[in-house]
């Protein structure tokens, strides 16, 4: 499968910390790319570099495009759609603005409404929830809700950072059973950050290991399943 | 009674005022965490360039369109030239460049206007209007007219339209509005347009009353502080329902109680910002910060 | 050398070319060397409040005026010698500011800068109306005092050595103060004050006693600026006094001691330099100032000469990273 998404030596700082000393990856088209690690390891850098969020140094290509140096706002308006660390949702708004918004960088702004209930089917609990203020939305509905926002954009890829981050194990599960069939369905590429590796073995194809900066292991995720290594340091037994 | 009535919708009218400039600082501080100090500067300074076109035989109403639009594309590119290169600086650093755009204002257009008082026309009719017993100024009510209109327009716009909900949401969140493809920057420039809009809109209609100079808006500039520190900083409809407030609390105090002559007017604004910062800091209608640790 | 080493050099290289200022200005420039002075022992107060703690005051011209007519009122009517009302201004003003500090608890940043905002326009309507004590509108005059114990100086050469000794005195109390537990416990308050208050530090206390210590500086350059100007007036301590220290704290950098004399010769003698330029709107080229400067230099003139200073000094440090890396 071509890749859609390729980084190459990717370097970034934050003012004069070194946070990611020259990474490589691929996203492939349609498939769901998971990086593992811990705390500090640099995955949610990545992320943000991939946005365009920090400063890099390296080659990030989308498509075939250069992407590197360009503005979070034209990033994502080549179909990449970020779920943030913390959901980042619009807490002052109401559910169906902060649905709106998703799909603002949409070149075809017609059937707003048909991809607002497109979007419901995923997570009936938005449609009841409407007008409501998203601040008062649960934790596991206020993720629910990030990730429904970024599927207003129509992405080609979906990055999703730490969603399992402080909620219940239904809920989570629920949640990555969603973002598989949305991949099946709508051909959308994930490139999920995990600190839960088993759930995000589970659901990827291929994945990639970080420790402090840098690329440790990566493989098929099969694979990195059985890797005793793996199973003793990130997977407890 | 009937001076009751009288002296409320003077009030009101004046607080309208108040309530539009109120708003116009706390559309910024919203978006910026920045007070706009040269917002009653910006104010006048766009009254004076109506003033230009109606002295070059330009009709009223359609100077008065003339100006809101130069006034929002002044806003606009102030915010785009003067803002920009600072916006990440510390807040204080900030609020330094306003207060030179304070004064380049100020004293820019004292140079080119001199100081010297000028009357300023007012649209409306100059014969009082009869409500039964009751006699209006027609100014009062006309300028009270205007700026509800202006307000109801920004209400809707803000609302109920996509570059509305766009401009909500990059105030409150610059990040996640990013990623939602958002320029947050030009949203910001649209944002600093429309409140020197609202801004021409409030001196435009205030000039006819105590008319032109350069330093008509310091006055009112800190009235309109007291509404935005009654209605709530971080409410912008508060803002406005307290410079109502404002307006008519001052309008009568200053009627009833025989003491406070001029002077003391500006200690009752004053004295209204220390009573409300004391007993509820956030205002009637304003968010009390929380904080996350 | 290190960096202290270099400032500590040119700290004593200045004091040298102060002391020997005197002997070679005339008297107007004296004058207006020792207001520099005056405006930095001001700029240190206010910096401690707001550089240093965090709480943004834009009404410390209220303290200069009670500082200013303290020493007034005590040399007019009751004949005080000078030298006194000095320190009684200060302690007046500590007290005065420590009051003020503990309704200023409730209040965070803009709210407070809107209640200090609403005093500085108060204050000279109060002094308006006691006009018994306060000589109202016409305000006080004064004489200005010669030179003590027969030194052989004028009266201006003798009040810019007055008002050099006591900024430096006050300089080295506030560095004092800052550098030990006491100034971590101001700054921690300023960067986190919950964070501060959970690790034992009486946030309540600190943040009342500095806001008295910064009214007390600030105190004692009114009073100081009483002598030397001879004249107090109402119209001198508007709104605009405030604001320029403000600016004078900006400009200077925040939190820096020594920021405090970049400031304050920035509000003496910018404002000359723009009536030069320009008669006709003198404002405007301030204004223009004050903009380029904040441009240049966001975080003022000594946060800039830090950053330069770190940067140098890191370039110093690893030669060959630097010729070898990939740098972008």
């Amino acid at each position: 499968m071509a890749a859609l998404l390729t980084v190459r030596d990717l370097e970034a700082r934050y003012g004069e910390t070194r946070v990611l000393r020259g990474i490589s990856f691929e996203v492939a088209e349609g498939g769901i790319t998971t990086i593992l690690g811990a705390n500090g390891a640099g995955k949610t850098t990545t992320l943000r570099a991939v946005c365009g969020m920090v400063r890099t140094a390296g080659e990030i290509s989308l498509g075939g495009r250069r992407i590197e140096g360009w503005a979070t706002e034209d990033i994502v308006r080549l179909g990449v759609a970020h779920v943030p660390e913390g959901r980042g949702t619009f807490v002052q708004l109401t559910v169906e603005e902060n649905l709106r918004l998703g799909a603002y960088a949409r070149r075809d702004p017609a059937h707003l409404d048909a991809d607002i209930q497109r979007v419901c089917r995923y997570f009936p609990v938005l449609a009841e929830r409407r007008r409501q203020t998203a601040g008062t939305l649960s934790g596991g509905e206020q993720q629910m809700l990030a990730v429904a926002r970024a599927l207003m954009l129509k992405p080609r890829l979906l990055l999703l950072d730490e969603p399992s981050l402080g909620l219940a194990p239904l809920v989570v599960r629920e949640i990555f059973r969603i973002v598989r069939t949305i991949n099946r369905d709508e051909r959308v590429s994930v490139l999920l950050v995990e600190q839960n590796a088993s759930l995000a073995l589970g659901l990827a194809d291929h994945a990639y290991l970080m420790e402090t900066g840098t690329v440790v292991m990566s493989g098929p995720a099969a694979e990195l399943r059985e890797n005793d290594a793996i199973r003793r340091a990130y997977l407890g037994y | 009674m009937d001076t009751l009535i009288q002296q409320i919708v003077s009030g009101l009218a004046t607080g309208g005022i108040y309530g539009s400039v109120a708003l116009a600082l706390v559309m910024i501080y919203q978006a910026t965490e920045v007070v706009n100090y040269a917002q009653g500067e910006m104010a006048m300074f766009s009254t004076y360039l109506a003033w230009t076109l109606l002295n070059a035989g330009v009709p009223y109403w359609v100077a008065f369109a003339a100006t809101l639009v130069i006034a929002f594309v002044g806003g606009l590119l102030l915010e785009r030239i003067l803002i920009r290169p600072v916006e990440s600086a510390p807040v204080l650093t900030i609020v330094i460049v306003c207060i030179g755009l304070l004064v380049i204002l100020n004293s820019v257009a004292g140079w080119i206007y001199s100081y010297i008082q000028k009357p300023f026309p007012s649209p409306f009719p100059s014969r009082p209007i009869q409500v039964g017993n009751i006699y209006f100024g027609a100014h009062d009510i006309g300028a009270l007219a205007v700026t509800l209109v202006v307000l109801a327009g920004l209400y809707v716009f803000f609302r109920f339209t996509t570059l509305g909900l766009a401009m909500r949401a990059a105030a409150q969140n610059p990040v996640s509005s990013r990623l939602c493809g958002i320029r947050v920057g030009w949203m910001l420039a649209i944002g600093w347009g429309l409140a020197a809009t609202v801004g021409a809109v409030a001196g435009m209609m205030v000039a006819p009353v105590v008319f032109l100079d350069p330093n008509m808006m310091s006055g009112i500039l800190i009235y309109a502080f007291a509404s935005a520190t009654l209605g709530g900083f971080t409410s912008p409809g508060g803002a406005v329902l307290g410079g109502l407030i404002v307006g008519v609390v001052e309008n009568l105090v200053g009627t009833y109680v025989k003491f406070i002559g001029t002077e003391l007017k500006l200690t009752v604004a004053l004295a209204m910002i220390l009573i409300v910062l004391v007993v509820r800091p956030s205002g009637l209608f304003g968010r009390a910060a929380v904080h996350r640790v | 050398m290190s960096l202290r080493a270099w400032t500590l050099g040119a700290a004593v290289v200045a004091l040298a070319v102060a002391v020997a200022l005197p002997f070679t200005l005339t008297n107007f420039r004296l004058f207006q060397f020792s207001q520099v002075y005056i405006y930095a022992i001001a700029l240190l107060g206010l910096n401690i409040l707001t550089g240093f703690n965090g709480q943004i005051s834009l009404g410390h011209g209220a303290f200069y005026a009670v500082g200013a007519y303290t020493t007034a009122i005590m040399i007019d009517q009751w004949s005080v010698p000078y030298g006194w009302t000095i320190p009684v201004a200060g302690v007046i003003c500590l007290v005065v500011g420590f009051l003020f500090g503990i309704p200023a608890l409730r209040l965070e940043g803009l709210y407070l800068a809107l209640a200090t905002f609403a005093l500085a326009l108060a204050v000279p309507q109060i002094l308006k109306y006691f006009e018994h004590w306060t000589g109202g509108s016409q305000g006080i005059v004064l004489s200005k005092p010669s030179a003590p114990w027969g030194l052989n100086l004028n009266p201006d050469q003798w009040l810019y050595f007055l008002t050099l000794a006591l900024l430096v005195l006050l300089f080295v109390l506030a560095a004092n103060l800052l550098r030990g537990r006491t100034g971590r416990a101001i700054v921690a308050i300023r960067d986190n004050a919950i964070a501060a208050q959970a690790m034992g530090v009486n946030t309540a206390l600190y943040k009342s006693l500095t806001f008295g210590v910064s009214a007390a500086y600030t105190g004692v350059a009114g009073a100081l600026s009483a002598v030397t100007v001879a004249y107090v007036a109402p119209d001198s301590f508007d709104v605009l006094r405030s604001i320029t220290f403000l600016v004078g704290i900006v400009i200077g950098g925040l939190a820096s001691i020594s920021g405090a004399i970049f400031g304050a010769l920035f509000i003496q003698f910018v404002p000359n330099w723009a009536q030069d330029i320009s008669k006709a709107a003198p404002w405007a080229i301030y204004g223009v100032f004050l903009i380029v400067f904040m441009y240049a230099m966001p975080r003022g003139i000594v946060g800039s000469l830090r950053l330069a200073a770190a940067r140098w000094l890191r370039r110093r440090a690893e030669p060959s990273a630097a010729a070898a890396g990939s740098r972008r």
